[in-house]
């Protein structure tokens, strides 16, 4: 063997060496790992989340039904269906209101784009993320789990809320009956059928 | 009255077996941990207080998924190799003395022989794995058995002239004789070319990183068993760890002066230093896991025939003329 196979074999070694020692002493490492379901990491202050649909003070909907989030969304997630209010009974205090708002979560690629297009403030992203489910339906989210509970505090936008963010807006267990859940139904061509359900609403 | 020498045995065996299996599940969520560490990762924490019963999780899930056996399959051979591998890894463990006291050696048999029927058992073992690999009828285990076989035959030998230096020095195959050889100093310092080669091969006999050709995921999917499922499966897992508990404490025994003391501390009895000494070995397996790479097939080939089996041989041929001039 030349000399200087020899030494580089023995270099080597030494790298060898070297790599044991750093491992070592990366056993005494401070570990950044979050214990994620035990421990939670404090979000970003404007994360982008799961949406929400806000009310007013008293409690009326913010939504007009305008289908401006709708046209703005570029994952095409949000299906609205306006309807004209009723006077006696007013949904919200425009003269129209959403009759149906739907996002689909898996559509969603929670740009925010639908938040800078509402008019009244309406649709607001939370930072809610924990959204893992087991059917394609139920991530289709409306109106029931959207719309912010009355007594989850009504006016202010979500981080100024006296009580914080509510944990969670509805429960999978609750929702299953009021979408499509039960059906089975495919999430892709959800826009589709609303389309039609739509015209025939226009059609009345 | 007389105990029997049958159920002397027997209930040994049955404590042996407890010890073993138990030291093999916490070696492995020991490794676990050790590897996360090294990888600033917690290891498993979630089962019991600090993970400590992950290994009932493991062994319950093992238990319960599904026993496949492919159709092209030898059914026979692929079902009886899991237990050729288990069978040999556990019975080596029939001679391996732990320790010592006035009563006699702490081992289920004492053979005179022991190093050459430890030799002999663990070289069983490859059938396990290559049968397997063979019976599968499928590419990847075929390949990894194939690696297997030419691994185990090349680093065998180095081996085996790693253990002859010692048995120069102490004079006899027993391990019993081998470790009383070293009381006053351990066979570590006048073999030290012949332990750091035993370690090497010791690692390529397990078949563990860096010399874990046989079960190369990158290439070989699972190598050798990669078709085996559910309880098979545990079956070759149990085998590899309860080899590299054979080779820690063939190091220990050979090298490291079983359960002698170091440096007189004789207040702590000798199957403490035993066990601390091979989880020291087990703890160094798991380092080298998780320090250094995978070699490539022809250079471990290359490694085992042209720089281990020549050095073997020198540490052989010195430790053979010096014992002879010195008498
Ligand atoms: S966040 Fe973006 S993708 Fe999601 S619904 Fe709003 S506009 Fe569409
Ligand atoms: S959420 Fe806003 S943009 Fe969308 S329909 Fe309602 S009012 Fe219009």
């Amino acid at each position: 063997m030349q000399s200087s196979t020899i030494k580089k074999n023995l270099y080597n070694v030494g790298a060898i060496l070297k790599g044991l020692s750093i491992t070592f002493g990366y056993m005494f490492r401070k570990r950044p790992t979050i214990q994620y379901p035990s421990v939670k990491k404090q979000h970003a202050p404007r994360f982008h989340g799961l949406h929400e649909l806000r009310r007013y003070g008293d409690g009326q909907e913010r939504c007009i039904g305008c289908e401006l989030c709708s046209s703005a969304c570029p994952a095409n997630a949000i299906t609205v269906i306006g309807a004209e209010n009723a006077p006696g009974d007013r949904v919200s205090p425009g003269e129209r209101h959403a009759a149906r708002y739907e996002i689909d979560e898996l559509r969603c690629i929670f740009c925010g784009m639908c938040e800078e297009a509402c008019p009244t403030d309406a649709i607001v992203l939370t930072p809610r993320f924990e959204m893992a489910d087991y059917r394609r339906g139920s991530f289709i989210y409306d109106k029931d789990r959207l719309l912010v509970p009355i007594d989850a505090g009504v006016g202010a936008a979500p981080d100024e809320r006296p009580g914080g963010i509510p944990g969670d807006l509805g429960r999978v267990a609750d929702i299953k009956s009021t979408t499509d859940v039960a059906e089975g139904y495919s999430a892709t061509w959800r826009g589709e059928i609303l389309k039609t359900q739509r015209r025939g609403l226009a059609s009345q | 009255m007389m105990v029997p020498l049958w159920l002397i045995v027997l209930v040994k065996s049955a404590v042996l077996l407890l010890v073993v299996v138990t030291t093999f599940a916490y070696a492995m969520l020991a490794e676990r941990k050790v590897l996360g560490w090294m990888q600033l990762r917690p290891g498993p924490n979630r089962v019991g207080p600090w993970g400590l019963m992950q290994p009932a999780a493991d062994a319950a899930k093992l238990m319960l998924k599904e026993d496949l056996t492919p159709k092209t399959a030898d059914p026979l051979i692929y079902r009886l190799a899991p237990f050729i591998s288990l069978l040999t890894a556990f019975s080596v463990y029939a001679i391996i003395p732990f320790g010592s006291s006035s009563s006699g050696t702490w081992a289920i048999g004492n053979v005179n022989a022991g190093i050459l029927l430890i030799l002999a058992i663990t070289s069983i073992g490859v059938y396990g794995i290559s049968l397997g690999g063979w019976a599968s009828g499928s590419k990847y285990p075929l390949l990894g058995s194939v690696r297997a076989t030419a691994q185990m035959i090349s680093y065998e030998l180095a081996m085996s002239l790693s253990f002859i230096g010692v048995l120069i020095l102490a004079g006899t195959t027993s391990l019993d004789g081998i470790v009383n050889a070293q009381v006053r100093w351990w066979f570590f310092v006048p073999q030290f070319f012949g332990c750091i080669i035993y370690i090497i091969t010791a690692v390529a006999e397990t078949n563990r990183t860096p010399f874990d050709l046989v079960e190369a995921e990158t290439e070989l999917v699972a190598g050798f068993h990669t078709e085996y499922s559910g309880l098979r499966f545990g079956l070759f897992f149990i085998a590899e760890y309860v080899n590299m508990l054979t080779v820690s404490c063939i190091a220990t025994l050979l090298f490291f002066g079983g359960w002698n003391a170091p440096l007189g501390l004789t207040l702590i009895p000798g199957v403490v230093w035993f066990v601390a000494k091979v989880a020291m070995f087990m703890f160094f397996y798991m380092w080298l896991r998780a320090t250094l790479p995978r070699l490539r097939y022809d250079r471990l080939m290359a490694f085992g025939w042209k720089v281990l089996l020549p050095l073997a041989t020198l540490n052989l041929v010195v430790t053979a003329i010096v014992v002879a001039f010195r008498g």
